[in-house]
């Protein structure tokens, strides 16, 4: 039986290890120690600095702009989609009629499921190219268009969408625009996910409940919500991977990638902007070295806080 | 709420005692029957307005690339073009999205079968094989779950583009490229998946192949990629359409050396239409191309939407 057990395990093992580490592994490593160089990224000079790059970071004004945006995300994001998410899916689950059997779905929550979980299919770039269009700034657009006609919206004066760098409630009006994408395509998805792990939820807990004489506000909030606690925390740190991965739209979406006038910077357009346009890629390297060890510890911090004993059923 | 005492709501009242626990409760039953229809009407309204909110911009989308260029202009909010401008596909068609759609699919489906193939091998060796090092490659495997893309991308960029010089058909703009940077990119999480999903899976099977004779690789390809079929769909279907709507890397990696045409796959393709505006003032057009990006992937969801959405939610509750 053990005969030919190293033999076969590394025949299957070769491959896969071989190709992760050529493309994976060492791309990271060599950022890693690229950031600690002042390589501009054409040339073949390159000088050790030290931790130079890392004290720049730390006074680079676009830099702060970038953290700010990603924690304004980090935080919108997940809160946002995650309580709309759970709010259709208590809709779709409990909002149907009361019969013997106790509270049921409502009416035809297999189709809702399957439009609200459509968003989810489609590639982030067809989703921004969309809502390129639907954020037109004039007539065109879908809805500029609409507001115009029923004249809540000046046709020389119409909404600027991403293009607008004017802060609401101290951010900048464009994060809030590309935020309002960002949930909307990502509700139905956790909507679906909560609503499994809602039904996975044994009956006769909710005929407990029922007997003490709760209703289904009380069920919802005092015995489901509880429960949906993993859920919901495992979707929060997903979430916050998602935020920190805004760039698609940012990319499309906005004027000069990061703009109006860096209103939109978020780490990613940084990074792209030091290396691809700037020709600084060791100080993007150590950029990005500093993003990867801020979703660490992030990704470690959300697993601490919301670790807690699972109820087993 | 009523296990016992339901008849209709309305009736209630009347029959409650006067008093009792019971009656409080039978009393509460019944208002809660009329506020529980009001909820019942609030639900659907509110289901019915998100509904609309999800589908009427990817209606308008397909309408859109239905209307004549000046209807788009004139009436952009109308959803009935007088007349179905069909040739609109045929021109997006022609002006790229045909090369678009030739370079995803040739990439998709070597990169997809190998991911599978690959990632379900090393998967099996790492769950079900104690040896050295077994923890450490696993480990290697999971931390690229948690790293950014785009801490890779300059080094991955020079590492393609040195490539060019030993070994062209791995230097940038070539599809073998591309294919095997989706592999190594999409090994981590089908690693993690697959693992968890051979650990789970009984000795027994396993055994009674190898008493039957059968050799380590036989076992895995006849008896354990079989059994593994449910989660091999899932991790599957995740990756086509994680592959299908990957634009990062093709956009980092698909880029031109010496002035050859890009061979750019549907996502790039499409970003750079609209950011470079590449229709001009073609508005149909756009649509149509970003239609026929979308059409694909939402039907093969609607036929397949059951083992789409347990396939997808199942990769976040591992």
């Amino acid at each position: 039986m053990r005969h030919g057990v190293a033999r076969f395990v590394t025949g299957f093992l070769a491959l896969p290890v071989a190709l992760y580490l050529f493309y994976v592994v060492w791309p990271f490593a060599q950022a890693a120690g690229y950031s600690l160089t002042d390589w501009g990224g054409y040339s073949d000079s390159q000088r050790f600095v030290g931790l130079d790059n890392y004290v720049r970071l730390f006074s680079d004004e676009l830099i702060r702009k970038a953290f700010w945006h990603n924690v304004f995300f980090l935080i919108t994001v997940p809160l946002f989609t995650i309580a709309l998410a759970l709010f259709l899916a208590f809709l779709l689950n409990v909002g149907g009629r009361e019969d013997r059997a106790g509270i049921r779905g409502v009416f035809g929550s297999g189709l809702y499921k399957v439009i609200f979980f459509f968003p989810q299919v489609l590639s982030l770039v067809v989703i921004a190219v969309m809502w390129q269009q639907i954020y037109r700034t004039d007539q065109q657009g879908l809805i500029n268009g609409l507001l115009i006609k029923i004249g809540l919206v000046d046709a020389d004066n119409p909404i600027a969408f991403t293009a607008d760098p004017e802060p609401f409630l101290g951010i900048p009006a464009v994060l809030w625009w590309l935020l309002l994408i960002a949930v909307w395509s990502g509700a139905g998805f956790y909507m679906v996910l909560f609503s499994a792990a809602m039904q996975s939820i044994p009956k006769d807990i909710y005929e407990a409940a029922i007997l003490d004489g709760a209703g289904r506000f009380d069920t919802f909030f005092r015995v489901t919500l509880p429960l949906l606690r993993d859920t919901v925390s495992v979707a929060w740190v997903y979430l916050g991977f998602i935020a920190l991965d805004m760039y698609a739209l940012v990319f499309v979406m906005t004027p000069s990638q990061g703009g109006p006038n860096h209103a939109s910077e978020i780490f990613a357009s940084v990074i792209q902007f030091n290396a691809f346009q700037k020709g600084q890629f060791g100080y993007a390297c150590a950029i990005a070295v500093a993003l990867a060890i801020f979703t660490i510890l992030l990704a470690a911090l959300q697993l601490r806080i919301t670790r807690r004993e699972r109820i087993e059923f | 709420m009523s296990m016992v005492t339901h008849t209709s709501g309305s009736e209630r009242p009347r029959q409650a005692p006067t008093d009792g626990p019971a009656a409080g409760r039978r009393a509460e039953a019944a208002r809660s029957g009329i506020g529980g229809r009001i909820f019942n009407g609030f639900s659907h309204l509110f289901l019915v307005v998100w509904a609309i909110m999800v589908i009427y911009p990817l209606l308008w989308v397909v309408m859109s690339a239905l209307k004549t260029d000046s209807e788009v202009i004139r009436q952009p909010l109308s959803l009935f073009p007088k007349s179905l401008q069909w040739d609109n596909f045929a021109r997006a068609w022609t002006a790229g999205i045909d090369s678009f759609f030739l370079n995803t699919l040739l990439v998709l489906v070597f990169s997809v079968t190998l991911t599978m193939l690959l990632g379900s091998m090393a998967a099996y060796a790492l769950a079900r094989y104690e040896f050295r090092g077994n923890r450490l490659i696993y480990w290697m495997f999971l931390s690229g779950l948690t790293l950014p893309v785009y801490l890779a991308a300059v080094p991955l960029f020079k590492g393609v583009y040195n490539m060019n010089v030993v070994f062209p058909l791995l230097g940038p703009n070539k599809h073998l490229t591309l294919v095997l940077v989706y592999v190594a990119w999409s090994l981590s999480f089908t690693v993690f998946f697959m693992h968890s999903f051979f650990r789970t899976l009984p000795d027994s099977i396993a055994e009674a192949a190898m008493v039957d004779g059968a050799s380590h690789s036989r076992t895995f390809f006849s008896v354990m990629l079989p059994v593994a079929k449910p989660g091999l769909i899932s991790i599957g279907i995740f990756n086509v359409l994680g592959q299908w709507n990957q634009w990062y890397l093709p956009t980092l990696l698909m880029q031109s050396v010496s002035g050859e045409p890009k061979h750019q796959v549907i996502a790039q393709g499409l970003i750079e239409l609209s950011v470079n505006q590449g229709y001009k003032s073609d508005w149909s057009g756009l649509f149509a191309g970003v239609t026929m990006a979308m059409l694909p992937v939402l039907i093969v969801y609607i036929v397949f939407q059951r083992q789409v959405q347990s396939g997808l939610t199942a990769g976040v509750s591992k």
